[in-house]
């Protein structure tokens, strides 16, 4: 079943900003999508198989190994390297431990007696994008694994004596209901960048959105057809940005702003800064601007920092208000500072 | 003559059979019986039917391997889940479905593989109903809670064939329209709504939706989900009739010879006609429920020593682990053969760490009452003494129910953890005997002190509720100034915090005439207002305990 294409998705424009930044630079690390039902967050997700521009793998591997010296070891031998979509996995709530990160292959040890590794989702979701929704409802063993696995970047399976590791880096998409279940703060941290969407309120955006859903599910193939330009203007966007992302350059008053606005807010931590910087530097490429500047690091801020800030019961404005209006104390002095100093 | 809720019914029940992947399925809410029964002879049959439990496992769900079979067979023999072919998946007692099965069932929904679901909640209340991210994905709401026997009939249903079907310009505008103005927020609400005016349409053997069709869906999809009574802009009716109305028959009546009127308007009309009375009662108790979670005196938690069992995991030969005998043998039966042959010792079972299953319960945990005292001199000396009466009261039967109780008093300043939570008797006679009184009426302070705790305790396991005893003269602000304005506002910026926390509270009027403050305080909280002015001890605490047994 083909995805409803990402560009068609009305609105929600933070959410898609977000996986577009991780698109161009996966070690931004993750999103997490927080909101209402029936607001689009698993149809972003799955918009993106559709969006994300082709990687170069081995055919068939189950690692989707980038070369032939990339395949492991226990898999077949390689074979050609062909170009294949961008993996995005799905991770299904009530999943057992075996699933994700493989175990011995029942099949061969009972009808052949071999031990044999059998890959799991954690190998499949290498290089690509690992989705989970539900996030907040997920057990609590398995949030611990992908956590340790997510941190490290490679899978261990010790099993009957048998030894695996694989890399296993992905990028982790989580949504979910706050109302149904809050997240551990542990687990919020490993995201990257952090989304809050609500339903639009406004008559005419619902309009279009139930508009290009009925089309959609209608006549798919007309549909799909008309929003491919967009789609491929975005991918080539997205490619090009890759490919600049190194050459931005980040003067030293950004990477003063950055610092000063996650003190300013009181984040636990420096994983704040990085992945503030990473997202706006992304965002520069994006743009191609070419310098990382302020106001890369506002239109990202609220995304990269909302869900890192301690619990305050007594704020009743929630913690994107609070990103703001830190936004709007910081930055006022230190552009003026940068300007006459 | 059958009830226009049966007629309903038996609709939805033919366009479930001819588009039931589109649809979703039916929320049904009702007891088990007569009725019920009846309704359940209707289903339609284009897919086959499964039955569910609310504590179904996931290898029912999915499938995996069949053990007996593969060890007499030699080769892996999967066995298949339900979910594995189409079908209409009939979930009774639906109201105790877990989030987590909800959002597999969600899942499986959303990715229309062909199934659709028919769930039957026998709730009592409104609060206790099928998950929200559950009904959201269901088009069809329907309740025949009401019904009598002789209410029905016998439904025989022979769905056509689905065929395409046209939707003329401005259905889209009309759907979306009033579900905003019913307050629906849910956006799958209108896509479900113009999947069911189609269905209709090919019902009435039409290949375009007209005013009907949508007059259908928007009784069947949008009303049910309302969630604030539209407004009347162009005509002036009165307010919604009682709920027993039987105006289906005539809005439709209405409807057919004047199509020139304004479309948005009828269907409003039409709905307006279908909300009960009570509508906003019943949104009042369902927003408590969702603030409070499912049912029950306390949060859930895990264990591994008392409680509901739940399915059991791997695990460690731990010191407190219960091991599951039957679960570990069932994980360490199919790698006999290969441990065997690879074994030099040539031992029968061959057990391995990673075989071993513990065993895992879900208990509910421990509740924490905190009162908050005004122990001001506007509170008269004598409620404080009522107040302690009802602490102790309330301990006494503690040990039955597992609560804890906690005392902060308000006066002066600044608000006193007299009682940390504790379920001694003998302590918390020792500690309220010296209850000192008197000064302002630092309201916020106290709140502020029971949030704190409420937080802490949840943080150790507990369930906190508040109950907090006043006469409602806050006069005393958060940073211990006597200005009555920023003391309201301080005491309801608290409360504020309280009700976002998800705190569930109580609030108890001691004053001689009820606070109008102390009402909307409580309305923000969601929580009980019992104005109660000559209360005893006795009486305080079976106010109490009623109002937080729900």
């Amino acid at each position: 079943m083909t995805a409803f294409p990402f560009t068609a998705i009305v609105g929600q424009d933070e959410m898609k900003q977000a996986m577009i930044l991780t698109a161009i630079d996966p070690t931004i690390g993750g999103v997490l999508v927080f909101g209402d039902r029936g607001t689009g967050k698993s149809t972003a997700v799955r918009a993106l198989s559709g969006l994300l521009p082709p990687i170069q793998m081995v055919t068939g591997s189950p690692t989707n190994a980038a070369t032939v010296q990339d395949q492991p070891d226990w898999a077949a031998p390689a074979g050609d390297v062909i170009t294949a979509p961008t993996p995005v996995v799905d991770l299904p709530l009530g999943v057992t431990e075996d699933r994700v990160t493989g175990s011995l292959d029942i099949e061969k040890a009972l009808t052949r007696g071999e031990k044999a590794f059998e890959p799991g989702l954690l190998a499949r979701a290498n290089r690509g994008y690992l989705y989970i929704d539900e996030v907040n409802l997920l057990e609590d063993h398995i949030v611990d694994l992908l956590l340790d696995v997510a941190q490290s970047g490679e899978n261990v399976v010790e099993r009957e004596g048998l030894s695996i590791r694989h890399p296993a880096r992905f990028v982790l998409v989580g949504s979910g209901n706050p109302e149904e279940g809050e997240l551990r703060p542990q687990l919020l941290d490993r995201f990257g960048l952090s989304v809050e969407v609500t339903s639009p309120t406004d008559i005419d955006t619902r309009i279009e959105v139930i508009r290009r859903r009925d089309a959609y599910e209608t006549d798919r193939d007309t549909f799909l057809a008309q929003w491919e330009p967009q789609q491929d203007t975005l991918r080539a966007r997205i490619v090009a940005a890759k490919a600049a992302l190194s050459g931005q350059v980040t003067p030293d008053d950004t990477l003063r702003a950055c610092a000063e606005l996650c003190i300013a807010l009181g984040s636990d931590g420096l994983r704040g800064e990085l992945t503030l910087l990473r997202a706006a530097r992304a965002l520069a490429a994006f743009d191609g601007a070419g310098t990382v500047t302020l106001d890369h690091i506002k239109s990202i801020a609220a995304s990269a920092l909302r869900h890192r800030l301690r619990r305050d019961p007594l704020d009743e404005a929630g913690s994107s208000a609070r990103v703001a209006r830190t936004l709007a104390e910081v930055f006022d002095e230190p552009t003026i500072a940068a300007v006459t100093g | 003559m059958t009830h226009p809720a049966w007629d309903r019914a038996v609709l939805a029940l033919r366009l479930l059979a001819i588009d039931p992947v589109g649809l979703g399925g039916i929320w049904l809410r009702g007891r088990a019986g007569p009725v019920r029964d009846r309704f359940l002879a209707a289903l339609p049959a284009p897919l086959p039917h499964r039955r569910l439990h609310p504590a179904i496992s996931d290898e029912q769900l999915y499938g995996g391997v069949d053990l007996p079979a593969t060890l007499t067979s030699d080769k892996v023999i999967y066995q298949q889940g339900l979910m594995a072919n189409p079908s209409l998946l009939i979930l009774p007692m639906a109201e105790r479905t877990s989030p987590g099965l909800a959002a597999r069932l969600g899942i499986a929904l959303d990715q229309k593989t062909g199934h659709a679901l028919v769930a039957l909640d026998e709730g009592a209340t409104p609060e206790e109903a099928l998950p929200p991210a559950l009904a959201d994905r269901l088009a069809l709401h329907l309740d025949l809670s009401e019904l009598g026997f002789h209410d029905t009939a016998v439904a025989q249903i022979t769905p056509p064939p689905l065929v395409p079907v046209t939707v003329p310009p401005g259905t889209i505008t009309d759907l979306a329209a009033i579900s905003v103005r019913l307050g629906i927020s849910s956006l799958r609400a209108p896509l479900l709504a113009l999947a069911a005016a189609r269905t209709h349409a090919v019902f009435q053997g039409r290949v375009e939706v007209d005013q009907t069709d949508l007059l259908v869906a928007t009784e069947l999809v949008l009303a049910p989900r309302a969630t604030q009574i539209p407004d009347a802009e162009a005509d002036h009716e009165p307010p919604p009739p009682p709920p027993d109305t039987s105006s289906e028959g005539e809005a439709q009546d209405d409807t057919t010879p004047d199509d020139a009127a304004l479309p948005q308007e009828i269907l409003l009309k039409a709905v307006r006609a279908m909300l009960p009375a009570d509508l906003l009662a019943r949104l009042a108790a369902g927003k408590a429920a969702r603030a409070t979670g499912s049912a029950g005196t306390g949060a859930k938690k895990r264990g591994n020593r008392r409680g509901r069992p739940l399915p059991s995991r791997p695990g460690r030969l731990g010191g407190d682990a219960r091991i599951d005998l039957v679960a570990t043998l069932r994980a360490a039966a199919p790698w006999q053969p290969l441990r065997r042959s690879l074994s030099p010792r040539g031992q029968r079972l061959h057990i391995r760490p990673a075989d071993i299953r513990v065993k895992q319960y879900q208990e509910t945990s421990d509740r924490l009452l905190i009162f908050v005292v005004d122990a001001s001199g506007s509170a008269a000396m004598a409620r404080l003494a009522e107040a302690k009466g009802a602490v102790e009261l309330l301990l006494v039967q503690a040990y039955a129910r597992r609560d804890h109780v906690a005392l902060i008093a308000f006066r002066g300043t600044g608000a006193e953890l007299l009682l940390p939570p504790t379920r001694s008797l003998v302590q918390t006679k020792r500690r309220l005997a010296a209850l000192p009184g008197g000064g302002g009426t630092p309201m916020a302070a106290g709140l502020q002190a029971a949030l704190d705790l409420a937080l802490q305790a949840r943080g150790r396991g507990l369930t906190p509720t508040v109950a907090l005893l006043t006469d409602g003269r806050a006069n005393i602000a958060l940073d211990g100034s006597a200005d009555r304005r920023a003391a309201q506002s301080d005491a309801m910026v608290l409360a504020r915090a309280l009700a976002r926390q998800g705190v569930p509270a109580l609030i108890i009027d001691t004053g001689a005439r009820p606070q109008p403050q102390l009402r909307d305080m409580a309305k923000m909280l969601d929580a009980p207002y019992l104005p109660l002015p000559r209360a005893d001890a006795a009486r305080l605490g079976a106010a109490v305990s009623a109002a937080l047994e729900v």
